[in-house]
């Protein structure tokens, strides 16, 4: 795809020879990963496709509809309410966060001891990689961690950022501090776009999201199949490129996929053979390309059945409520649904306890793996509680903490392999 | 005969079985060539079926030996093969060449949790034979040298680098040297004792791996384990074998399915 793109990066002032290195290797390593798979499902020729325009043809669309006039929001979190983005008719993408790029650089900006995914998104901006982070009319930053703070008052000085302060409590003044954030993001989107958030806008772009992640909700039910009709590997695929697909596009493509499955269950086919171990991943958000540890733990024998995870049921698990008739309660419905999120930033978080053990039985796992990121601090901490819970489930769990370098490899397929043998 | 083979960092072991009864032990340092060294090992041997564990299990498997080689983890090998040597032990603790490992056992040899040191070296027999090199002492005899100590200084840094600069800082304050290798032997069994309570550290304990040959290692991790040697502490004979072993037991069990 290089070619006719070429010039379109070089308007975004993206550093080509880097850039061409970084699409080789993420070329490469789908093909390793996701091309070399047996029995996919067709529906998947969209994501494949989808993923390797991921530079090219998105970016164009995203191009041509600055041109028109629309304007781009980038974020890092699910705290930050898509609904509002498309009622002023903007459009909002993830942003690259999931490669060792230009950590060098970015050990400028932020302390060694930083979590793999925040040195990757300000890596990506300082080296000039990401398309999409350049396309970016906002940039929109959360208070979820004191990393991602920190690091987005550094990030500010490169970027156009705006911050929404997401509480650390589920109290009723948290309630009204997260109101209070929602409203003053509304206005900053208003501003940007010229263009005013009415109930009837609002409650059109609450359906869109709505109706993808109930796509993603009947993906999610689907796999509770026994054989797995589709490997861990590509919903975790397609939970990534639901941050920067186009919505209604996706929600289509994903419900196409969806009636391919349930024909495939019926056959009784599956990815792996009926008796393969279920595994549940849980933890910190896998970031595309980060598709690391699903790979080790899949070729090892075993099938992811769930994400418990941002990129994952976090985002999809709640839907916001479409009863509303006034913005007032549209806003509220939004607050309500938002603060429902079971991010390790809250204290206490019980909630996430029963969400994980749930999950683990509503799809029928022999055992759960944790993913925490090196050096992310509400994630290992929860892992210590979340291990707990599941002992005294009888659910078998295993920790890893990892990064996004490869060294480790070996090693974690040792580990992967070790707890396979004690759950098969 | 069958065949359990554990390619690990530091070496190569062999265990053949027949009719039940071990009839084979071989070993050689890995080396940068351990295609060749394991050749050289099975040469001789007529094999019908193999298990083969450690990091170089795979490599086993794509040798073409003429003969079915399945692989296990070493952690499931030694998990076998310290049962096989003590039945009632509760929890095994392997100290090889790069890799330190905790294991809790369910009956048979099976399993239950594990923890291992992570991408780092320290606390392992690369440790000691590293820090040895600071005394100008061989690894073999480095256990022994450190029981010469009587007061070991606390020493924090487990990453091995920085163990050797503070052990040379150490010896630059006059401290005995002796005193300085018991200091570096009770930091890693100060590290492996809190490994072992991750797993849930119920007695007997069977400590294997190359290092359990370490009579230094043997005694503070007794006494860190509050463990007695022979009663709630079990070596086997030869510690160093467990993961074939294991790996040889597995075998075993396949072939009777």
């Amino acid at each position: 795809m290089s070619e006719a793109y070429r010039e379109m990066w070089e308007n975004l002032n993206l550093d080509l020879a880097a850039h061409d290195g970084l699409l080789s290797v993420l070329g490469k390593f789908y093909g390793d990963i996701y091309m070399s798979q047996q029995g996919r499902l067709k529906g998947m020729e969209y994501l494949d496709f989808v993923l390797s325009e991921v530079h090219g043809l998105r970016i164009k669309e995203l191009q041509d509809a600055k041109a028109r006039g629309r304007k781009i929001v980038g974020t890092f979190c699910v705290f930050v309410p898509e609904e509002l983005a498309l009622a002023v008719d903007a459009v909002q993408v993830g942003l690259c966060a999931g490669a060792d790029a230009g950590r060098e650089a970015a050990e400028t900006l932020v302390p060694r001891n930083t979590c793999a995914l925040i040195k990757s998104f300000i890596g990506f901006k300082l080296a000039r990689l990401c398309p999409y982070t350049e396309s970016c009319d906002l940039i929109v930053g959360e208070t979820t961690c004191d990393g991602k703070k920190k690091a987005y008052e550094a990030f500010a000085e490169h970027a156009p950022m705006h911050i929404m302060e997401v509480p650390q409590t589920k109290t009723e003044a948290a309630r009204a501090l997260w109101k209070a954030e929602v409203l003053r993001y509304m206005g900053k989107l208003e501003d940007l776009t010229g263009k005013k958030v009415t109930a009837e806008n609002l409650a059109a772009a609450i359906k869109t999201v709505n109706a993808r992640r109930r796509a993603l909700q009947r993906l999610n039910g689907l796999r509770a199949a026994r054989p797995a009709p589709i490997s861990g590997r590509d919903v975790l695929l397609i939970n990534q490129v639901s941050f920067y697909d186009d919505p209604v596009r996706f929600t289509g493509a994903i419900n196409t996929l969806c009636d391919q499955l349930e024909e495939r269950i019926k056959a009784g086919e599956g990815v792996a053979p009926a008796d393969a171990p279920r595994v549940m991943l849980s933890g910190c958000p896998m970031a595309v390309p980060n598709w690391k540890l699903p790979y080790v733990i899949e070729s090892s024998g075993a099938v992811i059945v769930g994400e418990e995870s941002c990129i994952g049921t976090r985002n999809t698990r709640d839907l916001t409520d479409e009863s509303g008739r006034t913005l007032e309660q549209m806003i509220d419905a939004l607050c309500d649904r938002y603060m429902k999120i079971d991010c390790a930033c809250f204290t206490p978080n019980a909630e996430r306890l029963d969400n994980v053990e749930s999950m683990a039985r509503d799809l029928k796992v022999d055992g759960v793996i944790q993913y925490a990121l090196m050096f992310c601090q509400p994630y290992a901490h929860e892992g210590i509680k979340v291990e707990r819970r599941l002992t005294a489930g009888g659910i078998p769990s295993m920790s890893l903490e990892t990064d996004y370098s490869m060294e480790d490899v070996e090693q974690l397929k040792t580990r992967v392999e070790a707890f396979l043998e004690t759950v098969r | 005969m069958i065949l359990g083979i554990d390619i690990g960092s530091r070496s190569i072991e062999v265990v053949g079985m027949a009719g039940g009864e071990v009839v084979e032990k071989r070993r050689a340092p890995t080396t940068f060539n351990p295609v060749a060294q394991l050749r050289a090992l099975l040469d001789g041997l007529s094999a019908r079926r193999a298990v083969a564990t450690g990091y170089g299990r795979k490599l086993v498997q794509d040798l073409d030996l003429g003969y079915p080689v399945e692989t296990i983890t070493e952690i499931k090998a030694h998990g076998l093969g310290a049962a096989h040597h003590f039945p009632e032990g509760r929890t095994v603790l392997d100290i090889g060449g790069q890799d330190t490992k905790a294991i809790s056992l369910l009956p048979g040899g099976r399993v239950g949790k594990f923890e291992m040191n992570d991408r780092c070296a320290a606390g392992t027999g690369k440790f000691l034979e590293y820090t040895a090199q600071i005394f100008q002492i061989p690894v073999q005899e480095f256990g022994l040298y450190a029981l010469g100590g009587d007061e070991p200084p606390i020493i924090n840094s487990m990453c091995t680098v920085f163990a050797e600069t503070e052990a040379t800082s150490l010896m630059a304050q006059g401290v005995r040297p002796e005193n300085i290798a018991l200091g570096l032997h009770l930091s890693i069994a100060r590290r492996t004792t809190n490994m072992l309570q991750r797993v849930g550290l119920v007695f007997p304990l069977i400590f294997v791996g190359g290092v359990a040959h370490n009579p230094c290692m043997r005694r503070l991790l007794a006494e860190q384990t509050g463990t007695v040697e022979g009663q709630t502490l079990l070596v086997p004979a030869e510690p160093d074998m467990t993961g074939a072993l294991g790996a040889a037991l597995w075998c075993r069990s396949l072939v009777q399915g």
